[in-house]
């Protein structure tokens, strides 16, 4: 049981929290009180019950993004006291409980804000971006069927494990939110070094980091000036060496583009 | 009716080649195009059915109701894939997979379909290795295996804690290919609300689109639905906040049969609940059984104080003592009952006296803190941050819940359901799992049925029908979309005085009461006597707040809501019509003497198909008998 919480372990909150009805419509901050929350609340559950207090009082509630409540499935995205999911270690929004605040405690709540992420309504924005960029060449290039055994593509148990710290990523976008340029670095790194890792992503791994950076830059997103804001912001833990990778990655991609090695623009692979 | 699943007769090993060869026909690749196919959901089954579909050249359109197909709950799946390697050398082989399942399933299932399932498993592996899948390796580079329940074999893959993720994601870059190839076009957040048919066949959905309200028809030649289970029915489960019966539900109202809804599992170590406003349940990996003691108090009066100030002879280690032979590994349904059993009697512990300890403490005497760290290091973690208890310290408090549904759509050897162009994947048909589906098969189905059997058998279908025979301005497209419109004007007139969580929860805890854990005809009666009243009062009193024509989440969930009400009718008909106990479904009247689960084979080894005859009516019951002639039936032990 938290210190902070009162002596009957429940706490009143103010909430300050962004609303906006609509795409095109002026947002603004509106204040809400969150009463008789408890230390086990997760911070979602602490918006459930502030809706209800608003649907019973005939009012709109606050729209925001989640699904699995376990951390897993990259949903749930609000800034949190000037922080993407609130600023704790390894820790997603839905998994953030309120024993971390205190009685009285005044906490403001905003969207993901980045240009790359245009806000659907309060907290809820539109992470297409993201997929966009999976879309531009986040695979490897094979049909169902007709691979080999699995074992037939050994794989080092050192380089499967570096695969795998990479692959965490959620795609939640926290990193794009807390990046001041709005940069989706360490979330285009992450799967750019996924797939460089292994054997199976090596043949495309030149054409995958082009088209991935191209598409960043398609997609409204910024560049990397190296503040790190992103790891500390992951709720994975996905290192910034990442975008180290994605640099040489697309450094060498550049100069096998420059002497003819590979094409610039990726084949389509509709077949 | 009598059902006939159309299953290929003969040797089974030879039936799947078989079949594809003598009854699937084919679809040339210049006409492949011309042909339609919508997807609903993008899980493990969506998402790997709408790749392969477009791979092939189909015109595909796919929908989810997140964000992002790479949302799906598939990704929540921890523990891994069971396949039929046998790289260990153990004696694994397509056999021992197949009748690990049949039986797993307390033989339930139709037995071809599962031979299916074990056969085409190795190319899962396959499959997701070439897409960059990190499975977890040994040094020499060769993929690693663990065991699991259920099986004397280790074949299972994983890749870390988070291998649905990890095969997810693989799925997903391969429909994000064909995607940004141009093949499969993708809506997220749309969700479907009514399922088309024309002529007695499948031939589009309607569906909103979450952002703009939008309310609008999709035409295809082939509609596959793969949007998982319904366990949300029990309100708090381990499914994700947005997982519904909606699209099967509107399905079954359009006359697909659904089968065995009974057939539920409870997964016995999740992390209990602590209080009313709690959302969801968190499950933790049934691996931690292997080294945690399970205990409640002995007496009532203790369950109160500090685990540590009770005496280690007032502890009463229950499983270990009611079944000496298994211990704290008994089977997960076993398991569960007797937890709910200590707390029924007031010894449970934590908020509401819902919890049993699971104490690692004599672990770690003996083999240290940092090999329990090791094994457990990051459920120990997840535990810690909901709980804010550190379980090297003191035993973890754990209790069951709600995590997948076995019943669904009913369908046949093809995957299609009765309503011809209607397909139905993962966990949202009924096929593979029978009354009870053991640990890592969800994963092995789900991409089974998208990567595997889809391709060919929705081929057969199309091949013999005309590629956009259906137009977008057919009557029963119209006409879907207006009654769509109608029920959403109609939840939003309301404006009752109750919430839809309120109603959701109403619903749910008499379920979870009543049809939960354990079943018996005097609580099926109850809960079908009460269900009625809580449909009218939702209909008058039931408070949605906003339009339509915005993005609105109380709009979204009152629909699900509804759906989830008028199905908990049907499940708990089911339930009350099987008069015997088998696998996740457990009739108190129907138990051996140590609480085992008693079939009866002489008179329920069938599947029961309902068909829907209006809403509040008694619906039809069909019966599909289950052969078993490569499996002998018997009392399922594991002991």
């Amino acid at each position: 049981m938290s210190a902070h919480a009162t002596e009957h372990g429940t706490m009143n909150l103010k909430l300050i929290v962004w609303r906006q009805s609509a795409p095109d419509k002026a947002g603004r901050f509106e204040t809400y009180e969150a009463k008789g929350i408890t230390p086990h609340h997760s911070f979602l559950e602490m918006l459930d019950v502030v809706n209800e207090d608003l649907i019973k009082a005939g009012q709109d509630p606050i729209a925001f993004d989640h699904d699995c409540r376990e951390g897993i499935c990259g949903m749930c995205s609000a800034v949190v006291n000037g922080v993407p999911h609130g600023g704790h270690e390894r820790t997603t929004l839905c998994q953030l409980h309120m024993r971390k605040f205190k009685d009285g405690d005044a906490i403001y709540i905003e969207p993901w804000r980045a240009r790359a992420f245009p806000i659907l309504r309060d907290l809820v924005v539109d992470r297409g971006s993201l997929d966009k960029l999976i879309q531009a060449a986040g695979y490897v290039s094979c049909h169902t069927g007709g691979v080999p055994d699995g074992n037939a593509i050994l794989v080092g148990k050192p380089e499967a494990d570096y695969a795998m710290d990479a692959a965490e990523c959620i795609g939640c976008g926290a990193c794009v939110a807390a990046c001041p340029n709005g940069a989706a670095m360490l979330f285009a790194g992450a799967k750019v070094s996924q797939l460089a890792e292994l054997p199976q992503g090596q043949v495309e791994a030149p054409q995958r980091v082009a088209a991935m950076v191209r598409a960043m830059a398609d997609q409204g997103f910024g560049n990397c000036s190296n503040h790190y804001e992103c790891e500390g912001a992951c709720p994975k833990g996905i290192k910034v060496k990442f975008i180290a990778r994605l640099n040489r990655e697309f450094t060498k991609a550049l100069f096998l583009e420059k002497i003819g090695a590979i094409s610039t623009v990726k084949a389509a692979s509709a077949d | 009716m009598i059902l006939d699943g159309k299953a290929p007769t003969g040797k089974i090993q030879d039936s799947w080649d078989k079949h594809k060869i003598d009854s699937l026909k084919l679809v040339n690749p210049a006409n492949k195009r011309k042909y339609k196919v919508l997807v609903v959901g993008t899980g493990l089954a969506g998402a790997s059915a709408a790749a392969s579909l477009g791979e092939l050249g189909y015109q595909v359109e796919a929908f989810c109701y997140q964000d992002s197909p790479r949302r799906a709950h598939s990704i929540a799946a921890q523990g891994g894939i069971n396949a039929a390697k046998a790289y260990p050398n153990d004696g694994d082989s397509v056999y021992r997979l197949f009748y690990d399942t049949i039986k797993g399933g307390d033989f339930r299932a139709r037995e071809a379909d599962v031979w299916r399932l074990a056969q085409v498993s190795n190319n899962i592996i396959d499959q997701c290795v070439a897409q960059g899948v990190p499975f977890a390796r040994d040094y020499a580079g060769y993929l690693d295996n663990r065991s699991f329940g259920g099986a004397q074999v280790s074949r299972t893959f994983f890749a870390r804690g988070q291998t649905g993720q990890q095969l997810l994601l693989g799925a997903y870059s391969a429909l994000s290919r064909q995607i940004g190839a141009g093949t499969v076009k993708m809506f997220a957040r749309t969700e479907m609300l009514d399922l088309v048919v024309v002529d007695g066949e499948a031939k589009g959905i309607t569906v909103r689109d979450l952002v703009t309200g939008e309310v609008r028809s999709h035409v295809g030649d082939a509609v596959v639905l793969a949007t998982g289970g319904y366990v949300n029915v029990f309100y708090l489960s381990t499914n994700a906040m947005g997982c519904s019966v909606s699209a099967i539900w509107k399905a079954h109202k359009k006359g697909a049969y659904l089968a065995n809804p009974c057939y539920t599992q409870i997964h016995p170590t999740c992390i209990p609940q602590t209080g009313d406003y709690q959302s969801k349940l968190t499950l933790m990996s049934e691996s931690l059984r292997n080294d945690g003691r399970i205990w409640v108090p002995k007496k009532k009066e203790d369950c109160g104080k500090a685990p540590s100030e009770i005496p280690e002879d007032d502890r009463d280690y229950y499983l270990e003592r009611k079944y000496p032979s298994f211990g704290n590994l008994a089977p997960r349904d076993i398991a569960s009952r007797a937890a709910k059993e200590q707390c029924d009697e007031g010894r449970g512990v934590g908020p509401g006296g819902r919890g049993v300890y699971l104490d690692f403490s004599a672990s770690i005497a003996r083999l240290g803190e940092g090999t329990i760290r090791e094994r457990y290091g990051n459920l120990f973690e997840m535990y810690e941050r909901i709980t804010d208890e550190n379980a090297y310290q003191r035993p973890m408090r754990i209790y069951p819940a709600p995590h997948y549904s076995m019943g669904g759509l009913w369908v046949d050897y093809n995957l299609q359901s009765n309503i011809p162009g209607l397909f139905v994947l993962g966990e949202a048909n009924f096929s593979v799992h029978g009354a009870n589906r053991l640990g890592a098969s969800a994963l092995m189905q789900g991409l089974a049925d998208g990567y595997f059997v889809i391709p060919f058998t929705i081929a057969n279908y199309l091949a013999q029908t005309k590629p956009g025979k259906v137009k977008a301005d057919h009557p029963e497209m119209l006409k879907s979309i207006a009654e769509v419109k109608a029920e959403r004007d109609r939840m939003l007139s309301i404006n009752g005085k109750k919430t839809v969580t309120e109603f959701m929860r109403e619903v749910g805890v008499l379920m979870w009461n009543n049809v939960g854990m354990a079943r018996s005809e005097q609580s099926l009666n109850e809960t079908l006597q009460k269900i009625p009243a809580i449909r009218e009062e939702f209909w008058k009193n039931v408070k949605v707040t906003g339009s339509g024509d915005e993005l609105n989440q109380q709009l979204e969930n009152a629909g699900r809501t509804s759906d989830f009400i008028d199905f908990a009718e049907l499940l708990s008909r089911d339930a009350l019509h099987r008069q015997e106990s088998c696998g996740g479904h457990f009739r108190v009247e129907h138990q051996y003497p140590d609480g085992e689960a008693k079939r009866d084979d002489a008179n329920f080894a069938y599947s029961a198909a309902w068909e829907f005859k209006g809403t509040g009516k008694a619906p039809e019951l069909h019966q599909e008998p289950l052969k078993f002639e490569n499996v002998h039936l018997a009392v399922r032990s594991y002991k």
